[in-house]
């Protein structure tokens, strides 16, 4: 079998329509879209367009959407140009514990800066409490940030719910919704918040690409200062290509998730990878929650291996899927998502996670799972500890 | 991100095992750390007969236990006491950086069986083997 990619959270491959809508805006329509005459006013009226199409695919105004560079500074704005902008009526931000870390960094930089910042603790299965949070809002509070779904163990938060305490209380409520704009069906109304980030890397755009959703009259602070484009609130020349990657890929995924049939696929091929993996793999855990998860996404803790060495041996055999073990990060700290559930250390390293999406068919759900029986074996027959808990 | 030596002794490590009767046993890091390693020495005289190792850890952690019991087979304790951690990873055709704590567990896991085997023989009486 060729390549299985089965990593879509990390990347996914840019379709090839969505190459070709952006190709002429490199050399042909290249004039730079702030210029008054003809040939430049064609383009800003292209980054319009596209800022319409972002805007629908999640049920927005197009008034309500900035074009970023990534998911990262997606949340980066939204954080930190609220808090700045907030400053005056507190200085207080919750953020769950199993945030990206653009955005749990944004708030440990912004408790450097004298701001107060807490974070909230997740269930087994990575969910954020209502009552939770309720309780973690003080007076001071200016901006609550929880993710929509978690890419390392599938989870969708129940948003609109937590959007519930954040409208009582007065408190504004940003989603990061980089796993799950494109995937699953967003509708910025449907979720109850007021900002949400969102990235192409995720959805078949070309990566350098995000968009920061921002409701009506939310005050924000840029990150960026300069001209006055994206209605002053990022500064900067649009990166007018991946602009119009990410407007063509936002009426891609629009046209696929109109239809349940592709979702309902991915679903079944995920279902199949899991119970297969509970079959046939003893001693593994599966990560996340059971129902509430990405339809397309698996994840599983190995006991006994660690999750490098199983990234690596998966892509001798052309497949390709992502680890939360602290070997494979550059900080060699063990994933705090993972920590976060409680998974303990030892088998938190060995952790997978398989992302798939519609490009995958289930002839490649049946490889994974002799290749993947086959490593895991391979690395616990190596292991000094897997007689121990084969024993256990 | 790793060399093709590197992968080699990943994919195919030399001397992975145990060894039943072994004449000294060492084990570096722990589960919890995300490393640990043991290392099963037979001896014959002061040189190395046989190497076996068990390496739970990354591909770096296994390609090094890997190459560390093929560098070590056959020589004395004491030369393979010596064997220097940058050798291991120059054998290797390099590391990445925050890989090389990587080529100390090797070198360590076999100087502690060594060590083991060196108490287990003052511990017995000569000749009672």
């Amino acid at each position: 079998m060729e390549n299985v990619y089965m990593d879509h959270a990390a990347a996914t491959p840019v379709n090839r329509e969505v190459v070709d809508a952006m190709l002429p805006y490199f050399d042909r329509e290249f004039a730079n879209p702030s210029t008054v005459y003809e040939m430049g006013s064609r383009v800003r009226q292209v980054v319009e367009e596209q800022r319409a199409k972002v805007a629908s695919l999640i049920g927005a105004s197009p008034e309500g959407i900035i074009f970023t560079s990534s998911g990262a500074e997606a949340n980066n704005l939204a954080i930190k140009g609220v808090a700045f902008a907030k400053q005056k009526k507190g200085n207080h931000i919750i953020v769950s514990a199993i945030e990206h870390h653009s955005v749990l960094n944004s708030a440990r930089f912004l408790e450097r800066m004298g701001f107060e910042a807490s974070f909230l603790p997740v269930d087994e299965y990575g969910l954020v409490s209502p009552g939770r949070l309720m309780e973690a809002i003080r007076p001071e509070t200016v901006l609550v940030s929880i993710m929509h779904a978690n890419n390392e163990i599938g989870t969708i938060e129940p948003i609109y719910e937590l959007s519930l305490v954040c409208r009582e209380k007065g408190v504004m409520f940003h989603t990061d919704a980089v796993a799950t704009v494109g995937n699953i069906p967003v509708k910025v109304d449907d979720l109850g918040v007021d900002l949400l980030s969102l990235s192409g890397v995720s959805m078949g755009a070309p990566k350098g690409i995000g968009a920061l959703y921002f409701r009506e009259r939310t005050r924000l602070m840029p990150l960026i200062h300069g001209g006055i484009q994206e209605s002053g609130r990022r500064a900067g020349t649009e990166n007018v290509p991946a602009i119009v990657g990410l407007g063509k890929a936002s009426v891609l995924a629009a046209e696929r998730l109109g239809s349940s049939e592709d979702s309902l696929r991915i679903q079944e091929m995920r279902n199949a990878l899991v119970s297969g993996v509970q079959e046939h793999i003893e001693h593994s855990k599966y990560t996340g929650h059971p129902e509430k998860r990405l339809p397309g996404h698996a994840s599983f803790c190995f006991e006994a291996i660690e999750g490098e060495s199983l990234i690596f041996m998966l892509s001798q055999g052309g497949i390709y899927a992502n680890t939360g073990s602290a070997c494979a990060s550059k900080a060699l700290k063990t994933s705090p998502v993972l920590v976060a559930i409680g998974i303990p250390t030892a088998m938190a390293q060995g952790s997978i996670v398989f992302t798939m999406n519609n490009t995958n068919r289930s002839e490649e759900v049946e490889y994974v799972l002799e290749k993947l029986r086959q490593a895991v074996g391979k690395l616990r027959s190596f292991s000094p500890i897997w007689k121990e808990k084969q024993a256990a | 991100m790793y060399s093709e030596k590197v992968m080699d002794h990943f994919s195919n490590p030399r001397n992975v095992g145990t060894i039943e009767d072994a004449d000294g046993i060492g084990e570096v890091g722990n589960a919890t750390c995300g490393d640990m390693m043991t290392f099963n020495i037979k001896v014959d005289g002061d040189r190395l007969t046989d190497i076996k190792f068990k390496t739970f850890g990354c591909v770096a952690a296994i390609a090094v236990s890997s190459m560390v019991s093929d560098m070590a087979n056959g020589k004395t304790l004491d030369a393979a006491t010596a064997i220097p951690k940058k050798k291991v990873a120059e054998s290797l055709d390099g590391l990445p950086k925050e890989k090389m704590h990587c080529s100390n567990l090797g070198a360590q896991a076999l100087a502690e069986a060594i060590k083991n085997y060196e108490e287990n023989r003052l511990e017995k009486p000569a000749g009672s083997q």
